[in-house]
């Protein structure tokens, strides 16, 4: 069966969930209203698995290639003969295998949700947020045209926005959901220039028209591009980094990060579906849809591999001292979003070079998996412990033991132990940077490390280590609907390393032969096994020896605790200057200078007018008297200066 | 159609409440009428599709001329195209919105809702005359009510307001006149001068007297349109007007001059327009930018909407300064889209401000608690401001944007990038208010004792809420309307950088 015409439905029917809940939800179907969004996405979830197998293992290919295919599109706006913003059906590998982590992963959520969010009052209003995220994030995978992908860019950041403030009660909620939608707005502005910069010259705005475009020597479009310039750089570098930023903004690269650790504040369901498994990967998303270009231009993609890199190292070195451990899990997750970029970056553009796209890929989807399992475990340990700190935690694996199991496996295939899903990808990344970057490289190592080291710490810190007590009205690890996403997350942290990514996801269409080398994985398994085994000497039992270290460090320690006061700079750039040094001076300006000129203007009249009403006093004598002189004045002039 | 019909019913409709007993009365008279006017106006575009696909490709349907003075060949004269039945649109869905949330005026109602017709009947005139003094006429009927509904209706120092509004809008009337008459003595048709609009467009008008005239039409108008540093009877104004008068004002007077700028100004001195495209660029980027951050440092939310109606009013005569078919569509939908959107939030912030007594954004806060239809509508009507796909706001600012950057030149260029970047900074400052006054924790006990939107006023945000998402989402037929229009504009500019 030819199921293609079917998958607009697969955006469409979240689409739908989202109205029927936005407007009727809270009113009637209040407590339906989270098996009516979990049906649909399974409607949804369905069809994505129904169509990766048709595209797979059925028709995608042509000649051993994958094809890019478009089953739908129309214009949506014209903004003029060559520029429109087409609403399309891009689909290729790339898109496909989205398809199914989105749609998958969401399904879980919406699981979970169902117990986690129990007796939650907005509970309608939060699973219509969900939905409108799912539908967002749909149509950004689906793009087949630049502006497009905009679109369903912004409309993602805000239902991002909708569910960090979702406890709109809560001022830390307010402000964490204001700072994300502003920090991923201030990157899109670049996204936006971008787009007008590579849209101008390739004079198209649909994916596939401007790629080919901008990656034919031959083209003239191409050749407008590379001799305009700016600042000595030319404009297809330009247009790219700029199109990148927005990628950093979603994908909370370094310095656009910020706002990831405080998303933090919305529901833990909700930090596992956005900020670890979905929205936070359209960053690499976005590289791998422009790909061929950013290949082509280099220069770009060296930019993508330092931001990933250096975001990689940043992050896992903040993770190892944060104690709240959802944002340890932010860290760990804007850390192996750096692994994604960079791996992006050393890539060639096909054939065995093309190992960094595929790995990406590769990482990419075994990282949904695990982070949204480690994301879901925190969530049951949260609603277990009331509480986020690790400090409040310890010797839960005897009351939560499939939360316990499930997490264990999440950190294992996190820290790259075989055979777990981490493993595979995390190795052809390394495998990748070592054949093109050495630097990269062993800062990839090194990261991975303490990747272990940090994810154990947490692992250690909750189940094992002091004892504590859950509260006597606990709910124990909650109710099913809780446990089996845990359970089916679990074995796809356990198994996605086997799933054939390398065949199928690879810049070129064309498979990649891939095999393991047991010499080359040793270095990386030892490494994690040695931050394994530190994690356990520190933090198994309770002991001060952490403390010591900590001290030990002392200004490191405690300017990594502070996440490198990159936060504090912020709030000075923005409350100090821009409100201080531009807002106030514009409304001081506007209120004194251009209103005190247009007050003292009718001021001006009234007082000339005042000043005057003396002259019309209704005595005839001085009109008289005025009346003569005037004649003696025109006359003058008539007679002495015009003629 | 009969265009006469969209002037004579708010007329009738005005005579008619005066005739009126009591509130109840008034208001079902008001109510019916602005609901013609809404029918009517869909009516419009219905014919004109209707028009246009029987293959009427002329520039102007629906025309009907009277003669009023045959000496200096002054004649009514009226006429749509698709910008005009655009903007008439618009204005029937913030008259109808207007007289909802008007639905409990206590003082003088009758005085009020014949006020606010009467407005209605000088804008629909406006947005159709093809004379110039036709138009001229309609634009002082349109201006002279907005003094007593201020005056008389409004709130806080209502006087100055009132007087600051109407003597900034009279003076720029007094310049608008200057250059119409400039034009009329520019013009020779058979040896005679001519009012006529299109008459005038199909000739061409001397170099100098374009040079000289322009600044006279362009300010004028621009005045209406909150063009730097003439916009400062915008803040005032709105927020001591009532509730309805700032829909009026924002949503349709505004517009008023951006279409006379567009229609008068550029269409009829192209080559002016050409030459003085570089200034109107700057002094729209300056009101956007600088529009938006002094936004930022407003407290009273009526303030934060005015403030920010002049950073996107900048769009609309940024748009129009590029001079680029593009960019002119995207003015005229950043017109309509804003229109209704500024209706919108002044309704929303009426809404509020008629519950808790407040306006201060610090006193406000978690209103989403109590009120939830309010403050919903006050949520999506941020997010359309702040320029969220799926409402209009995104498509008019895309469109302006694209349009914009076709033109290379490096002040072009800066100008655009200037106009993106206010899209950040009205995030903030839209995020600030809502993240205060709506989500948050109540901050008054009083306020758990409110109540939401009454049926009127849920109507009246429905209607508008409709139209900012039915632009958003479809955003086509409007393009499809507008696109003719502004091409129309563009060929008169000779210049077609678009179409390259």
């Amino acid at each position: 069966m030819n199921i293609y015409p079917y998958i607009s439905l697969i955006p469409l029917i979240p689409f739908i969930a989202f109205v029927l809940l936005g407007l009727f939800g809270r009113k009637y179907l209040n407590t339906l209203s989270g098996i009516i969004g979990t049906f649909a996405l399974g409607v949804s979830a369905f069809l994505s698995l129904a169509t990766a197998y048709q595209y797979f293992f059925v028709d995608g290919k042509v000649d051993g290639v994958f094809r890019q295919m478009i089953p739908l599109k129309y214009t949506w706006l014209q903004f003029s003969s060559n520029l429109s913003i087409d609403m399309g059906i891009l689909l290729d590998p790339l898109s496909v295998m989205m398809l199914v982590v989105v749609t998958f992963v969401s399904l879980m959520v919406h699981i979970f949700s169902l117990g986690y969010m129990k007796g939650e009052e907005r509970f309608a209003t939060y699973y219509s947020f969900l939905s409108l995220f799912t539908f967002s994030m749909l149509g950004l995978v689906l793009s087949s045209n630049i502006f497009q992908i905009y679109m369903f860019w912004e409309l993602v950041g805000v239902s991002s926005f909708l569910l960090i403030g979702f406890y709109f009660e809560k001022p830390s909620a307010v402000a964490a959901a204001k700072k994300a939608f502003i920090v991923t707005r201030f990157a899109d502005l670049g996204f936006l220039i971008g787009i007008l910069i590579l849209s101008f010259h390739a004079e198209t705005l649909d994916f596939q028209t401007l790629i080919a475009r901008l990656t034919d020597p031959q083209s003239s479009q191409l050749l407008s591009i590379t001799t305009a310039s700016f600042l000595g750089v030319s404009m297809l570098t330009w247009g790219l980094v700029l199109v990148f930023a927005g990628g950093a903004g979603k994908s909370a690269m370094f310095p656009l990060h910020i706002w990831l650790p405080d998303a933090m504040e919305g529901p833990t369901p909700v930090s596992a579906l956005i900020h670890a498994a979905t929205m936070v990967v359209a960053g690499v998303f976005l590289v791998g849809r422009l790909f061929p270009v950013f290949v082509f231009d280099g220069a770009a993609l060296i930019v993508v591999t330092y931001v990933g890199a250096f975001s990689a190292l940043l992050a896992a070195i903040i993770a190892c001292t944060q104690t709240d451990i959802k944002r340890v899990l932010a860290y760990s997750t804007m850390s192996q979003i750096g692994y994604m970029m960079f791996a992006m970056g050393v890539s060639g553009k096909g054939g065995e070079e093309g190992l960094g796209y595929m790995a990406s890929m590769f990482h990419l989807f075994t990282h949904a998996f695990f982070k949204s399992l480690l994301f879901l475990g925190a969530g049951a340990v949260i609603h277990l412990v009331h509480s986020n700190d690790m400090k409040d935690m310890g010797g839960l694996r005897k009351y939560m033991p499939i939360t316990h199991i499930t997490f264990l496996i999440a950190c294992l295939a996190i820290a790259g132990i075989p055979p777990f899903a981490g493993f595979f990808s995390k190795e052809e990344i390394l495998l990748a940077a070592f054949h093109s970057n050495k630097l990269v490289f062993f800062v990839a190592l090194f990261t991975s490390g303490l990747t272990a080291f940090y994810m154990f710490r947490l692992y250690f810190s909750i189940f094992w280590n002091k004892e504590t007590k859950p509260h006597s009205d606990s709910h124990g690890e909650g109710p099913i609907s809780m446990r089996i996403p845990l359970v089916i997350l679990g074995a796809f942290a356990l198994l996605a390393g086997f799933a054939p990514i390398a065949k199928l996801v690879t810049p070129d269409g064309r498979e990649i032969e891939t095999h393991i080398d047991v010499l080359f994985s040793l270095t990386p398994v030892l490494l994690a096994i040695t931050g394994i085994l530190l994690a356990l000497r520190l933090y198994k039992k309770e002991n001060d020896i952490a403390d010591k270290i900590a001290t030990a460090f002392g200004g490191f320690y405690r300017s990594a605790f502070k996440k490198f006061y990159i936060d504090e700079l912020y709030l000075f750039v923005t409350h100090k200057i821009v409100f201080n040094l531009v807002g106030k001076p514009s409304a001081w300006i506007d209120k004194n200078i251009i209103d005190g000129m247009m007050n003292k203007l009718a001021e001006g009249t009234a007082k000339v007018s005042f000043e005057i009403k003396g002259l019309q006093s209704g005595k005839v004598q001085g009109y008289a008297l005025y009346f003569f002189l005037g004649i003696m004045g025109l006359s003058a002039l008539f007679i002495y200066i015009l003629n | 159609m009969n265009l006469n019909l969209l002037i004579l019913i708010p007329f009738i409709t005005a005579l008619v409440v005066l005739f009126c007993n009591g509130l109840k009365q008034v208001r079902t008279v008001a109510l019916l009428g602005s609901g013609l006017q809404l029918i009517l106006a869909f009516w419009l575009l219905y014919c004109f599709y209707e028009e246009r696909s029987a293959g009427n490709v002329s520039q102007m349907v629906f025309e009907y001329t009277y003669q009023w003075f045959a000496p200096l060949h002054i004649n009514f004269h009226i006429g749509v195209d698709g910008i005009s039945i655009a903007m008439i649109l618009l204005t029937a869905f913030v008259v109808i919105a207007g007289v909802l949330v008007s639905w409990s005026m206590d003082t003088l109602n009758k005085e009020f809702f014949f006020l606010l017709l009467f407005l209605s009947m000088g804008a629909y005139g406006f947005f159709m005359s093809l004379d110039l003094f036709t138009l001229f006429f309609f634009l002082e009927v349109a201006v002279i009510p907005k003094f007593l509904l201020i005056g008389i209706w409004g709130s806080g120092k209502k006087e100055y307001s009132a007087m600051k509004l109407a003597l900034m809008l009279m003076g720029g009337s007094a310049l608008v006149f200057v250059g119409l008459i400039g034009l009329y003595f520019n013009t020779n048709i058979d040896g005679f001068h001519s009012f006529d609009l299109l008459q005038i467009s199909k000739m061409k008008i001397p170099l100098d007297a374009q040079m000289l005239f322009f600044p006279f039409a362009f300010i004028g108008f621009g005045i209406f349109t909150a063009l730097f540093p003439f916009h400062t009877w915008v803040p005032d104004g709105h927020s001591s007007a009532p509730t309805a008068a700032s829909m009026f004002l924002a949503g349709i007077s505004m517009k008023l001059g951006g279409y006379g700028c567009l229609r008068v100004a550029t269409y009829l001195m192209p080559d002016a327009a050409h030459a003085y495209s570089e200034i109107i660029i700057l002094l729209s980027t300056i009101a956007i930018i600088y529009g938006a951050f002094a936004t930022l440092m407003q407290t009273d939310l009526k303030y934060i909407n005015a403030y920010s109606s002049i950073s996107h009013c900048g769009f609309v005569l940024l748009g129009i300064g590029m001079l680029t078919q593009t960019s002119i569509t995207g003015a005229v939908m950043q017109m309509v889209s804003h229109g209704l959107m500024t209706a919108l939030f002044f309704a929303a912030i009426g809404m509020i401000y008629s519950r808790t007594h407040t306006r201060m954004v610090a006193h406000l806060g978690g209103l989403l608690k109590v009120m939830p239809f309010i403050s919903s509508v006050f949520i999506i009507v941020g997010l359309c401001s702040l320029g969220l796909p799926g409402f209009s706001g995104f498509v008019a600012e895309m469109t302006i944007f694209i349009g914009s950057w076709q033109n290379p030149e490096t002040l072009y260029r800066i100008a655009t990038i200037l106009a993106c970047a206010s899209i950040v900074v009205t995030a903030v400052y839209i995020l600030r208010a809502t993240g205060k006054a709506v989500l948050g924790p109540i901050t008054d006990a009083h306020f758990n004792t409110l109540g939401d939107a009454l049926w009127n006023e849920k109507l009246a945000a429905i209607l508008l809420v409709g139209g900012i998402v039915a632009i958003g989402i479809l955003p086509f037929w409007l393009n499809d309307l507008i696109t003719p229009g502004s091409q129309q504009i563009i060929l008169q500019t000779g210049q077609n950088i678009l179409l390259k």
